[in-house]
């Protein structure tokens, strides 16, 4: 079918940040994960945990504690801050210094001014009971019950140190959950989880669970479940189950041991269906618990995900340019060349090596949201929380230099989403109530030109744009799974493409008929034509049938889509694991055709593989992969982030001693 | 068969500078198998690709310098490499333009040769008989030799064999007269001497050849008298040079016809196994000019293949990957040449049977000359023949009777072809079970035995000769299809071969009536796509399928015969459709139900020594077919049998596919091994289909 040249770029340093804290809400099945940079983001548990929304850190700001309150989501941080998120605009709504002391939170409920009784020790973990009278506190080598009206410490259970050498180090109690049967589990640095009861202040089960620290806990809504994180990456689950069949007399058992971490977990969450880890190794383990589970499918196999699910790298097409974000500055590299030819599977010369021609340190404390590069290389443009900043890049021979765009027009404050116009004369700038501003480009500076509204609908933050080929239409989609399509010549608002229930991944615009291509996390995808304001015959044809089973059990989203301009049938796509080529001329596999063909085909000779090929053509050469784009030379840039690269930059995992060794 | 094809010009020789040497000193094998690396007197080294006939790189010393021995290629470090005035080895890579530029050292004594195999480190030979690898040489060029021959001791051949990773030179050397062959191995290092053995009239060896077969080292040695002897030498050697000198132990493998002409000079060289080239010796029926290239068979001392060679031939020769290389005239010609595995009959093509005389049978000490058994032959009755010959075969040496069956069994078979009431089945009997006949010798024995309808003989002849024309083993089937089964039950044949049949066919019914005990079960289907056939009609039980066997048990077994023998499509295919229709469909009932009893499996649990195998059996029927395709489309009984073999072929065809379709991702597991690491950028092309 064809051969590409590809540059695989293994040189993004892209560091997933470590796992803090995690939150469920169990009532729209979302589950906000804080991390070690600050950042938070929700991920939707029923929609294949696709990362709906990211909300960037910022420099300093290390969150300790995460929790909902009805739809509403807050943090504690280190510095004693609270914050509170604009879930809607995908930013930090307020923040109050609630008390200038450290307070290690684990979990908030609403506050209080509490006046406690004077600490000598430091608290380390908290947690509330039910009735909102009373809280645990987890401390150095003890755990004490409040009186939230009184502020008197009720009792004073003693948790011991370990044996040994161990004895001189203090107990850190790093984890307690009160449930509402008046039952306090702790977790310490002994390794062990105990069970006390509140009434008596008595100690009534105690398991020793690692040779290391236990760091978090989590009980399941219905109390029946309760998982443990350690040091050592193991996730053991206790399960409150009766000993003798058929009697109420129940008693926590450890039931199951999952090792699917390779550092610290740092926070633990049970969800309806699952156990979800998050630790310094930065990865967010599902593991799906079995026993819970009716159907085998997809959402029951375990998901990692390493890598979110928006775009860090984005390619000058037409320049060959790279630009990597970071979280605290930006990089533009430019493509090495090649020399001579070689056969698949080869590689080639490389004539001149890739070279890095900017860092670009952002301004300020707040990380980056989003950015750009525009396919002709020469603007740039990235936004904040708080500021957004052009740049226009100029290139003679190897002297690179950019002059920041001063005076931009006040709607260009910050944006949610960036977007060029294929031809580079105009910004895209998704803002507030799911908006978008266009900005005319030229060399004199930018100016305003208008915005783009919805007729209706949802507010929520828009996180994909997607401008034709022929400048004449502009595709924004939001995380209420909205798509809105603007006809650019009238500014005006087009159409809606009717609402899917998964959120929409990555989309683009044909290049020659115009048609709106979408992924969707489900991994289900539509074509809809923007002309004739439908889904087209080929669409129709793709629901009917249904996609093939592989394709539909794979488990990251599609992450961009790409047309292919000499060959109008192409669509290019790409996760994690694979890139894919769809020739909408070609029949669609059925569940008994054979999905990854490749090599069969590649063992076929030529008219065989006419009977054998189908639409799908799936490359698995590549793994780990941020970005796929085809830039202007027909050749793809593949950026790969081998895990084993991340993991050799992770701090090094508790040494654990191994059989013979 | 051995062929020679049509030669070309290398490249032309310099100047004559001696008698027996024209301007080449060697022709090695260079980089890979397409180009060889000509070392000339006249200075020059030159690399040529073979197929190209072209120069790919030349280099040359200074005048005044001379090379000493060929230059040799390193294909370990891709580097080449030449002595100069016999103590300067000089190593040099394709892309160096000077030599005078190349590395160059100077090593402390005289080095004879520089000798090279793939991929092994190339060892230097001193004219001492030091021998040392040339890395480790180079690492201390002046380390002292030892001097391993004595001092009038010559080094007049040496060569290097190479397998099993494992190195051994071979050097003979000259010493007042006499010969000796060194031997020397490695790892660990052992010297071993042995001493070429003398005879009066017999001088020096003159050309020698060295390959390596299994574990053994074949020395095949060429004398001015035309003996061409070999000697075997294991590759690894239990004794240590301690033992001392030890005799070569050789056999005389061919013995090359002399011309009028005292001969001074020639080579040979080793081709395959039973293959030899020689130049310089003259054709057997070429008369007097020796100016021939000539390829004979050492297993049956013939001629294969000859090519007359224009202008002096001189006595040396080379051979690399199917080439021949021969400096004559004033040019070096490549001859490319083709050695198939040889059966008598195509052996004794080429030459003319001028010298089959006595001479050659000479040495018969028994109490009955071979030809007073003949003479007895053409006179005495059956029973006194059958006595005399059974006599003979037990008191004549094996090497004699060799000689003699043949012509016994010619005798034989003329007085029976001649005489109605004369056939000694029995002598015919005892003859072939010595082994020693083979069709080429006696091609009327097999077509007396039909004659005679002596079945017995037939099948014995057809398990021993491996040389039988596919004319004759078409006449052949076409008896024994032609007999009725009723006179072939009578026949007394080979027991294994009648077991064979009898358990192939018992195991039919005994799988049937299991079946049937079985409580109703069905068989599944054979195939999986009984579905596809109309269901109205022709669906019928695979196990339904005529699984008798449509021949008599005897008949059965003597086709099976017929199925081992050696034959070549193209020959056999026009004398199969001498067979009529009936016989075809008989046959290939019969080949239909072989072929449905092993793919039950059904052979496997008999024990006999002769079975055909399963594409034997596939490979008649197609060529069956072939042969009769026409005829088996409108013929209507044998349209079932035509329609069953589809169904065959097609499950096969089905096989295959599936089979074809994992090869593409056991080649990817293979490959996945060797998985690349490419740094942080690598610019690659990939593929889709």
């Amino acid at each position: 079918m064809g051969e590409f040249k590809v540059h695989r770029v293994r040189f993004f340093d892209y560091m997933p940040s470590g796992i803090r804290a995690l939150a469920f809400n169990g009532d729209t099945e979302r589950m906000a994960v804080a991390r070690m940079d600050g950042s938070v983001e929700i991920f939707h548990c029923s929609d294949r945990f696709f990362q709906e929304k990211i909300i960037p850190g910022r420099e300093q700001c290390g969150i300790e504690g995460l929790s909902w309150v009805g739809e509403r989501l807050f943090s504690a941080g280190l510095n004693g801050g609270i914050t509170e998120y604009d879930l809607t605009n995908q930013k930090v709504k307020y923040t109050i210094d609630a008390y200038k002391i450290p307070w290690y939170t684990f979990l908030i409920l609403c506050f209080y001014h509490l006046n406690l009784d004077r600490q000598k020790s430091r608290i380390v973990s908290l947690s509330w009971h039910t009735s909102g009278s009373k809280i645990a506190a987890g401390m150095m080598d003890m755990i004490q019950i409040f009186n939230v009206e009184t502020g008197h410490s009720i009792h004073r259970m003693l948790a011991d140190r370990g044996v040994g050498t161990s004895r001189s180090k203090e107990c850190v109690v790093w984890s307690v959950v009160y449930l509402s049967d008046g039952t306090i589990v702790s977790g310490d640095s002994v390794g062990m989880v105990k069970l006390w009861d509140d009434q008596t202040g008595t100690l009534i089960k105690s398991h020793n669970v690692t040779k290391c620290d236990v760091l978090a806990l989590s009980v399941s809504q219905n109390e029946d479940s309760l998982v443990a994180g350690t040091s050592e990456g193991t996730v053991v689950q206790f399960q409150f189950v009766s000993m003798v069949l058929g009697k109420d007399d129940k008693e926590w058992v450890r039931t199951r041991t999952f090792k699917n971490h390779t550092h610290d977990i740092r926070a633990v969450a049970e969800i309806t269906t699952a156990v979800v880890s998050g630790g310094m190794d930065a990865q967010l383990v599902v593991k799906p618990l079995l026993d819970k589970i009716e159907v085998r499918s997809a959402a029951s196999a375990l998901r990692k995900i390493h890598f979110p699910h928006r775009r860090l790298v984005f390619c000058a097409r037409n320049s060959g340019l790279m630009l990597f974000q970071y979280p605290g500055h930006l990089e533009l590299w430019r493509l090495g060349e090649s020399e001579g030819k070689g056969i698949p599977g080869s590689s080639l010369f490389v004539k001149r090596n890739p070279e890095k021609l900017l860092h670009l340190k952002v301004k300020g404390e707040d990380h980056i949201r989003c950015s750009a590069v525009s396919p002709c290389g020469e603007w740039i443009v990235y936004s904040t929380a708080s500021s957004l900043r052009l740049y226009r890049l100029h290139c003679d021979n190897n002297n690179v230099s950019i002059t920041k765009i001063s005076k931009l027009p006040k709607v260009l404050s910050s944006a949610n989403q960036l977007c060029f116009s294929s031809d580079s004369s105009h910004l895209f700038s998704a803002s507030t109530q799911s908006s978008v501003h266009i900005v005319s480009l030229s060399q004199s500076g930018c100016k305003f030109v208008g915005t783009l509204k919805p007729k209706s609908g949802s507010h929520q933050a828009i996180h994909l744009l997607a401008a034709s080929e022929d400048g004449e239409w502009l595709a924004s989609a939001n995380s209420d799974h909205e798509v809105h399509i603007y006809n650019l010549q009238t500014r005006k608002a087009h159409c809606t493409v009717p609402v899917y229930s998964s959120a929409v991944t990555a989309m683009g615009i044909h290049p020659t008929t115009n048609c709106l291509f979408m992924m969707y996390a489900d991994q289900q995808m539509c074509e809809y034509s923007i002309e004739q304001k439908q889904y087209t015959d080929w669409s129709r044809t793709v629901q009917r049938k249904g996609l093939h089973r592989l394709w539909m059990e794979r488990d990251t989203p599609c992450l961009n889509v790409m047309f292919n301009p000499q060959n109008p049938s192409h669509v290019i796509l790409h996760d994690t694991y694979m890139l894919c080529i769809i020739d909408q001329s070609l029949p669609l596999p059925d569940d008994k055709t054979q999905f990854y063909n490749q090599l069969t085909l590649k063992s076929l000779t030529e008219d065989q593989r006419k009977s054998h090929s189908h639409a799908f053509k799936v490359c698995k050469t590549f793994k780990d992969i941020l970005c796929v784009e085809l830039i202007s030379d027909q050749s793809l840039v593949v950026v790969e982030r081998p895990l084993e690269d991340v993991a050799t930059q992770l701090p090094a995992p508790i040494k654990q001693k191994k059989f013979a060794t | 068969m051995a062929t020679l094809y049509e030669g070309y010009t290398l490249c032309g020789v310099g100047p004559v500078q001696n008698s027996s040497n024209i301007g080449i000193l060697g022709v090695e094998q260079g980089g890979d198998i397409d180009h060889v690396l000509v070392t000339d007197t006249s200075r020059s080294i030159t690399v040529y690709k073979v197929s190209d006939q072209k120069p790919t790189g030349s280099w040359s010393v200074k005048q005044g310098q001379i090379i000493s021995c060929p230059a040799v290629f390193n294909t370990q470090s891709q580097e080449y490499v030449v002595v100069t005035d016999d103590r300067v080895v000089r190593v040099w890579k394709e892309d160096d333009v000077n030599l005078e530029k190349a590395f160059k050292a100077t090593v402390s004594a005289d080095v004879l040769k520089v000798l090279s195999a793939t991929d092994s480190e190339p060892v230097v030979l001193f004219c001492c008989g030091a021998v040392r690898f040339l890395d480790s040489l180079l690492a201390s060029p002046q380390q002292p030799m030892e001097d391993v021959l004595t001092e009038d001791e010559i080094i007049r051949w040496s060569t290097i064999v190479k397998a099993e990773h494992q190195l051994v030179i071979l050097f003979s050397t000259e010493q007042r007269g006499e010969h000796c062959l060194y031997v020397q191995r490695f790892n660990p290092n052992t010297l071993v001497k042995h001493r070429f053995e003398t005879e009066p009239g017999l001088s020096a060896p003159i050309s020698f050849s060295a390959t390596c077969r299994g574990s053994n080292i074949h020395l095949l040695y060429l004398y001015l008298n035309g003996s061409v002897y070999e000697s075997v030498l294991p590759f690894r050697s239990s004794s240590t040079g301690a033992e001392g000198v030890q005799a070569l132990s050789r056999s005389l493998c061919l013995s090359l016809p002399l011309g009028e002409e005292k001969l001074m000079s020639g080579a040979a060289v080793v081709l395959d196994e039973a293959h030899v080239a020689v130049v310089g010796f003259p054709h057997p029926s070429a008369g007097a000019c020796k100016d021939y290239l000539c390829i004979w068979n050492t297993h049956f001392q013939t001629l294969q293949a000859s090519k007359e060679m224009a202008g002096r031939i001189y006595s040396q020769l080379w051979c690399y990957s199917g080439k021949l290389y021969v400096p004559h005239g004033k040019m070096l010609s490549v001859i490319p040449f083709d050695c198939q595995k040889s059966s008598l009959a195509a052996a004794m093509g080429k030459q003319k049977q001028t010298s089959q005389s006595g001479k050659d049978f000479s040495n018969i000490k028994s109490a009955l000359t071979v030809d007073q058994l003949i003479q007895h032959i053409k006179t005495s009755a059956v029973e006194d023949v059958q006595a005399e010959v059974g006599e003979f075969i037990r008191r004549t040496p094996q090497a004699d009777l060799q000689l003699a069956a043949g012509r016994v069994a010619l005798e034989l078979v003329s007085r029976s072809q001649t005489d109605a009431n004369f056939y000694p089945q029995c002598a015919f009997l005892l003859l072939l079970e010595t082994r020693y006949l083979c069709y080429s010798v006696c091609p009327e024995l097999l077509s007396l035995a039909m004659v005679k309808k002596d079945f017995h003989l037939c099948q014995i002849a057809f398990q021993i000769f491996s040389d039988i024309p596919e004319a004759v083993t078409c006449a052949c089937l076409k008896t024994i299809l032609s007999t009725p089964d009723l006179e072939m039950e009578t026949v007394n044949l080979d027991m294994d071969s009648v077991i064979f049949m009898k358990e192939l066919t018992q195991a039919h019914s005994r799988s049937d009536e299991e079946g049937g005990q079985l409580n109703g079960f069905c068989h599944p289907a054979l195939e999986s796509d009984v579905s596809d056939t109309p269901s109205n009609k022709l669906q019928r039980d695979p196990f339904a399928l005529d699984m008798s066997c449509p021949v008599g048990l005897h008949k059965g077994a003597l086709l099976n015969e017929v199925l081992q023998t050696a034959y070549s499509d193209r020959s056999l295919l026009p004398h199969l459709k001498d067979l009529t229709v009936p016989q075809v469909i008989v046959f290939l009932q019969y080949l239909r139900f072989l072929y449905l009893k092993y793919s039950h499996d059904a052979h496997k649990q008999i024990r006999a020594l002769r079975t055909p195998s399963i594409s034997q059996i596939i490979d008649w029927v197609c060529l069956l077919l072939d042969a009769h395709f026409t005829v088996l489309a409108v013929a209507p009984e044998a349209k079932r049998l035509v329609f069953d073999l589809h169904k065959f072929v097609r499950s096969q065809v089905k096989l295959y596919a599936e089979l074809g379709k994992i090869e593409g991702s056991l080649q990817v597991l293979k490959s996945s091994k060797q998985s690349e690491d490419f740094g942080m950028y690598a610019i690659q092309v990939i593929e889709l289909f």
